[in-house]
């Protein structure tokens, strides 16, 4: 097979779905983008595409809770199929609000008998961040993050906080490997900036366990994330989510200080999809 | 049954409501030491739930158990009154539940909207409690909130001006009892006419203003007179529509009219004065253009029209929404930035918005209005520049009545905004921040929408025949009279006539329509489509049919409750909708479309060619309107318009003393060559100042990336936080060539001269889109006007000035006016502690935007300085123009010459920049404005993390010397600063041949400005503490 057939699937309010369909086409897949209820209404067609992306967006306009609505759907009408999917050897990723709703389901993080055991929650900060951010990586076993150590990506979130129920369970995802993606400290430039103390006029969060607290300060670490984690990945390296956006940094012109810097052979959220489309070949 | 779950941060989990409640109710000094916690919660109705089936909704689908916890029970069960218990015992609103007490004292508020107000959030919980086999027959969300450290009296302020909006929010003091949520009652139809054969003058004013019409003598003569015609009464929903067709908002009935103008140069009649100067402007670029005429379709349609490529147009509509921003700011921004959008929706066949702006005016937020027995009456506020003041926070208490505090107005709009645009998923690039106190009781809202749309889906046209079909939201009471509103000038009464003016958003309604709707543009499904704004229904198919006729049955309407009138349903401001002209054999296809996207369509009637517009309700005709009559039938407006030329004045220190406290350096203006003068603090303090200060705060809060078109970001430089000139982006994600987005306004010059004002806004606007690399014979320009009551000569005055200033700069630059918008009567009346009527009217406030094009978007440039060593110059002509500057405001100075704009300079000015960007001259560019040189400078090298050296003894001016203050600060436009490499110098002079130039120094590794003259020290400061000047003031 040289060319993957990627589904993203798109909800009401999904909004990144068109540009998220482009990075896989510069990425060498064929992408479609697909309304929940056309899924819905047979999923089985789903077993015609090797890479599901539920791309960022408001899905349901994050009524009640961010990816809560969209993730019932799939939890309650395609939890069989996907569960086939991801057994069949293909590959799942969640952007953003996909993330968010990939959490509310089993694909990711399974809940056990106490309920769910990790969450995306409000930004420290109280509101929605757009920024870009330094993430470091430590792909592990995820096939989309092969060969990539560090990315400059953009965020755009209000809840992107990532929270594990209790240190058990953090401990077991970590010893998992599923913690592949960070937030880390905005490079020095020899500037006074990211100085946290300017920046941070909220009192710091009681936190029970503080060995899993985060390290990276805000803005860095935009929304207060657990052991600054960005993105995680299932037991099985194929299903990736995170917050930050890869496809909004797929053309040089989009990184922000493209004015200023050399260009890079391969821009950094690009090389996610490359390497998702690279595995089928 | 009605049932109550509660849903609470989880133990360890901060209290961020409750955090933010304390925060700001300490600004506001509302409370100081508020303890509190909050809660959200649903009710939830239904005569077969259960404890077990409210706790299964709880734990699966309400609360997320990882960081909440939820407490459930019939509405009154003690348990859910008593969680007051996590109220700390200590510190602002910082809850530690280690030492959590309960505090008997403690006071319960439980907010929820009022009956009929859209609450998407309780409509997507029922459809997704579906999911789980459970099937309520109603929602509704609420807020709940425990405090202690108040006094009752307290509570309450803090319960009514704080955590609820009156205008579509009540409030409950205490424990909740209800035993049912109120949805609404049926409704009884009654036909009901008004009486207007009989009435005398004075009755039909009466009418006019009781009846919120808010139409004028004349035309309502002109109604009594059809009617007498017709020999019978109009029916109320004929009237609605009259004054709703007839309103300001919708047919811009005074700057379309007939003015008589007087200035300094004599006398001019216009018979319409909209059409023979900004119309007639691009009439002439148009016509000179020729065959290269690049407009499509200008002033006609919902938005102006431009050629991009030969694949898509671009459409740009600017809008405000003033009045309802000003009863509730999230709301009205909310549902302004949501209105534009659909007017870029329903431009020629369905646009997709590609970007947003947003332009806001504000009172300062750390206003102290003047004191008791200070009061000032309307021509002084009208006629005297109030500077910015920046005094401590201005109390609650001494507001006038029915004005919400400025930092709440400004939280509120921003996060309408956000909240839209984000979940829309437009990326929100380009705007600006202005505080003057004027806008204390009326701010500014301006939204903009950029659409991209196929060059052959660019034009409509419905069908006689043609079904006329609803897509979207449903149709409820909200927003009730908001055109005619708008009409009205603001009272500390308006909240309560105009409740129903304010409407509720929700932006996923929208984007569901957005979906659907360019899929059915592009199987061509419809003939022509426009969107539901102000007006409603009435607006849309009454446009939509003029040339045809149309007969509507309001009873298909689908609503979102019982109870609506037929004359409510007709002219109902209800969010998300639109109207499409469809063809019978297309129906089918567009209703399975629309199905299949959980899009709701309904035919409620069809354009019949009658040239009549005939509206029933079931079997009852309730209206038969001539539609020629409804659209041409409005007497024309004559008004006189006055503007007095001031004479110019000195530059001086503001003689009494408005603000005290400030060390005004007396002898810096009266002896420029003292010794005493300090231009590292004046420079300093002008970008602290709120108009210059860095709006880093809202940018962030604002999604500028989504859609992956992003070239040039709002903010950027080394650490991505300095002041772009202008946003790029590139639409189609295939293809190089970019859009440039930028606005100019400057309201502190129209208090000198409104014409001066308005050339400085279009020459701002023009300029900045140019610093970035736009190609300025391919710019398009958009006016709003925000004026207060144009019935009085002196304001329409100096409106009619700034046309003028407009018609001659437009064509000056051949830069076209496509699309425009104005909002009169923004002026604020109440009574004062002695029973005085005062009105304060805001500044004449032009907003300009711009939107441009660049062939090659790897061609921008942005504005931070990027090497050491490199050249910099100063482009363009240093005048001494610091009336209404920001040098001025900061050092308590008025009058001096304002700005002017030399066109024809500014032209070649604009074309010599381009070249030199085109041919990769140009490392950095930025344009001066606010704060001039001094600002610029300082602005490019902390962006770039760079200082530099730079001497302005070289700077000359036609007019001979010029002092270092106006080559510092002056306000001159057309000018810029450009990075330059050393060994492009050379080619890069010669671009601008006959154009002021001048070398004035280099970028440097040290991180300070150092600016001289003739090798004498001006300024000197580390960059590091310019750009914590500039940071600090909106840190919020």
């Amino acid at each position: 097979m040289t060319q993957p057939r990627v589904l993203i699937l798109r909800a009401p309010g999904t909004n990144c779905d068109v540009e998220t369909a482009h990075a896989f086409e510069l990425a060498g897949g064929a992408a479609e983008r697909w309304h929940i209820n056309r899924v819905l209404e047979e999923p089985r067609l789903l077993g015609d595409f090797q890479i599901l992306c539920i791309a960022g967006g408001f899905s349901y306009g994050d009524d009640i809770a961010a990816g809560r609505i969209l993730g019932n759907q799939i939890q309650h009408h395609l939890a069989e199929t996907l569960a086939t999917f991801r057994e069949a050897g293909k590959l799942i990723i969640g952007i953003c609000n996909g993330f968010q709703v990939l959490l509310k389901t089993n694909l990711l993080a399974a809940a056990d008998a106490h309920g769910p055991t990790a969450t995306l929650t409000l930004n420290d900060s109280g509101h929605f961040e757009a920024r870009w951010v330094r993430l470091a990586v430590e792909p592990g076993k995820c096939i989309f993050l092969q060969g990539i150590q560090e990315m400059e990506l953009p965020v755009a979130h209000g809840e992107g906080k990532f929270v594990t129920r209790d240190e058990t369970t953090f401990h077991r995802l970590a010893n998992n490997g599923q913690f592949v993606i960070r937030y880390s400290p905005i490079a020095d430039c020899g500037l006074r900036i990211a100085d946290s103390n300017q920046h941070s006029p909220l009192p710091t969060p009681h936190s029970p366990f503080a060995a899993i607290s985060p390290t990276v300060p805000y803005p860095a670490n935009p929304n207060g994330a657990q052991s600054d984690l960005a993105g995680i990945c299932d037991e099985s390296g194929r299903v990736l989510g995170l917050m930050p956006h890869p496809e909004r940094f797929v053309d040089w012109t989009q990184h922000p200080r493209w004015t200023r810097e050399p260009a890079r052979p391969a821009c950094d959220g690009l090389r996610v999809f490359q390497n998702a489309v690279q595995y089928f070949a | 049954m009605l049932w109550e779950i509660d849903i609470h941060p989880g133990e360890g989990e901060p209290d961020r409501a409750a955090e933010r409640l304390a925060h700001t109710a300490h600004d506001l000094g509302l409370a100081d030491s508020l303890q509190a916690a909050t809660a959200r919660g649903y009710l939830v109705q239904g005569a077969t739930l259960d404890r077990a089936t409210i706790e299964k909704l709880a734990s699966e689908l309400l609360a997320d158990s990882v960081v909440e916890r939820a407490i459930i029970g019939r509405v009154g069960e003690p348990q859910l009154n008593d969680c007051g218990l996590r109220i700390a015992d200590r510190g602002l609103g910082s809850v530690n539940p280690q030492s959590a007490i309960r505090n008997p004292q403690s006071h319960l508020v439980t907010v929820l909207l009022k009956p009929g107000v859209m609450d998407p959030v309780s409509q997507s919980a029922l459809t997704a409690a579906a999911d789980l086999g459970v099937h309520p027959e109603a929602f509704a969300t609420i807020r709940k909130y425990w405090f202690s450290g108040v006094s009752d009296a307290q509570a309450k302020t803090l319960g009514e001006r704080l955590l609820a909006n009156d205008a579509i929010e009540q409030v409950y003091f205490g424990p909740l009892a209800l035993d049912r949520l109120e949805l609404g009652h049926p409704y009884k139809f009654e036909l009901r006419t008004t009486a207007v054969r009989d009435l005398d003058d004075v009755a039909l004013m009466r009418l006019s203003r009781e009846g919120q019409l808010y139409l004028q003598l004349a035309e309502m003569q002109t109604v009594r007179q059809y009617y007498r015609d017709l020999g019978r009464e109009p029916t109320d929903i004929e009237l609605e529509t009259i004054a709703q067709t007839w309103s300001e908002h919708c047919s811009h009935k005074t700057l379309a009219g007939r003015i008589a103008y007087r200035d300094e140069n004599g006398e001019r009649q216009f018979g319409n004065m909209l059409k023979e100067t900004i119309f007639a402007a691009t009439q002439k670029i148009r016509a000179d253009l020729g065959p290269n005429d690049w407009c499509v379709s200008v002033f006609e349609d919902n938005a102006g029209v431009v050629r991009f490529t030969d694949e898509f147009n671009i459409a740009f509509k600017v809008e405000t929404h003033n009045h309802p921003s000003a009863l509730e700011p999230y709301g009205g921004a909310n549902t302004g930035i949501g209105g534009v959008i659909r007017d870029i929706m329903g431009t020629g066949l369905g646009a997709k918005p590609i970007c947003s702006t947003d332009v806001f005016c504000f009172a300062p937020p750390e206003l102290q209005t003047r004191r008791q027995g200070d009061t000032e009456t309307r021509s002084d506020l009208a006629s005297a520049p109030l500077p910015v003041s920046l005094s401590p926070c201005l109390p609650v208490s001494s507001l006038p009545p029915g004005v919400l505090h400025p930092r709440r107005v400004m939280r509120g709009v921003v996060e309408g905004v956000r909240d839209y645009g984000n979940r829309m998923g437009i990326p929100t690039v380009n705007g600006a921040v202005y505080f003057d106190e004027r806008y204390l009781g009326n701010p500014l809202v301006y939204c903009g929408s950029v659409g991209l749309i196929p060059c052959d889906k660019s034009h409509k046209c419905a069908q006689p025949g043609d079904l006329i079909v609803a897509v979207g939201g449903r149709t409820g009471r909200d927003g009730i009279h908001g055109a005619t509103f708008s009409s009205a000038e603001l009272t500390s009464q308006s909240e309560h006539i105009s409740g129903g003016a304010v409407q509720i958003g929700n932006a996923i309604e929208e984007k569901k329509v957005l979906d659907v709707l360019l899929t059915a543009r592009d199987r061509g499904l419809f003939n022509a489509v426009t969107d539901c704004g102000a007006g409603g229904f009435s607006s849309a198919v009454g446009e939509m049919g003029e040339k045809i006729g149309a007969e509507v049955h309001l009873d298909r309407a689908p609503l979102k409750y019982e109870g609506l009138s037929y004359t409510e349903i007709w002219i109902s401001e209800a969010q998300e909708r639109m109207v499409l002209a469809v063809s019978e054999n297309h129906w089918p296809e567009l209703e399975s479309l629309c199905r299949s996207e959980n899009v709701e369509a309904t035919v409620i009637g069809q354009f019949v060619p009658s040239g009549r517009l005939q509206l029933y309700y079931h079997e009852h005709r309730v209206a038969d309107l001539d539609m020629h009559f409804l659209h041409k039938g409005r007497p024309p407006v004559v008004r006189n318009a006055v503007f007095e030329k001031r004479p110019l004045e000195q530059l001086r220190i503001a003689e009494c003393g408005l603000r005290t406290g400030r060390n005004v350096q007396q002898s810096a203006i009266r002896n420029p060559q003292s010794e005493i003068r300090n231009f590292t603090r004046d420079l300093l303090r002008i970008l602290g100042s709120p108009n210059v200060a860095s709006k880093e705060w809202i940018i962030h809060q604002y999604d500028h990336e989504v859609q992956g078109g992003s070239v040039v970001k709002p903010l950027v430089g080394i650490a991505n936080d300095g002041p772009s000139d202008a946003a790029v982006l590139r639409p189609v994600l295939h293809s190089r060539r970019g859009i440039v987005i930028s606005c100019g306004m400057n309201p502190r010059y129209g208090d000198f001269d409104p014409y001066h004002m308005a050339a400085s806004a279009i020459d701002e606007a023009v300029r900045n889109c140019v610093a970035v690399g736009a190609d300025p014979a391919r710019i398009a320009i958009l006016d709003n006007f925000c004026w207060g009551d144009c019935e009085r000569p002196e304001t329409l005055g100096s409106l009619v000035r700034a046309a003028l200033a407009c018609y001659d700069v437009s064509i000056a630059l051949g830069t076209p006016f496509i699309s425009g918008k104005d909002s009169l009567n923004n002026e604020f009346s109440y009574h004062d502690a002695a029973g005085q009527r005062q009105t304060i009217a805001i500044p004449p406030s032009l907003l300009i935007s711009a939107m441009g094009q660049i062939d090659d978007v790897s061609k921008c440039v942005t504005m931070d300085f990027k090497r050491s060593g490199n050249s910099i110059y100063l482009i363009g002509e240093t005048r001494d123009e610091l009336g209404g500057s920001h040098y001025a405001l900061v050092n308590d100075l008025v009058g001096g010459q304002v700005p002017t704009v030399n066109p024809q300079l500014a032209r070649n000015t604009f074309a010599a920049m381009h070249g030199a960007i085109q041919a990769g001259l140009v490392r950095a560019c930025h344009d001066l404005s606010e704060g001039g040189l001094a600002v610029a400078a300082a602005e490019m090298a902390f962006a770039g993390g760079l200082g530099a050296r730079l001497d302005i003894g070289t700077i000359r001016t036609p007019a001979g010397s010029i002092g270092d203050i106006p080559r510092l600060f002056s306000e001159s436009n057309t000018r810029f600063l450009c990075e330059v490499e050393a060994g492009s110098a050379e080619s890069f002079e010669k671009h601008f041949e006959g154009i002021p130039i001048a070398y004035i120094g280099r970028v440097s590794d040290e991180p300070r400005l150092k600016i001289m003259s003739g090798g004498i020290g001006l300024i000197d400061a580390n960059i590091f503490d310019l750009k914590e000047a500039w940071q600090a003031t909106l840190r919020w």
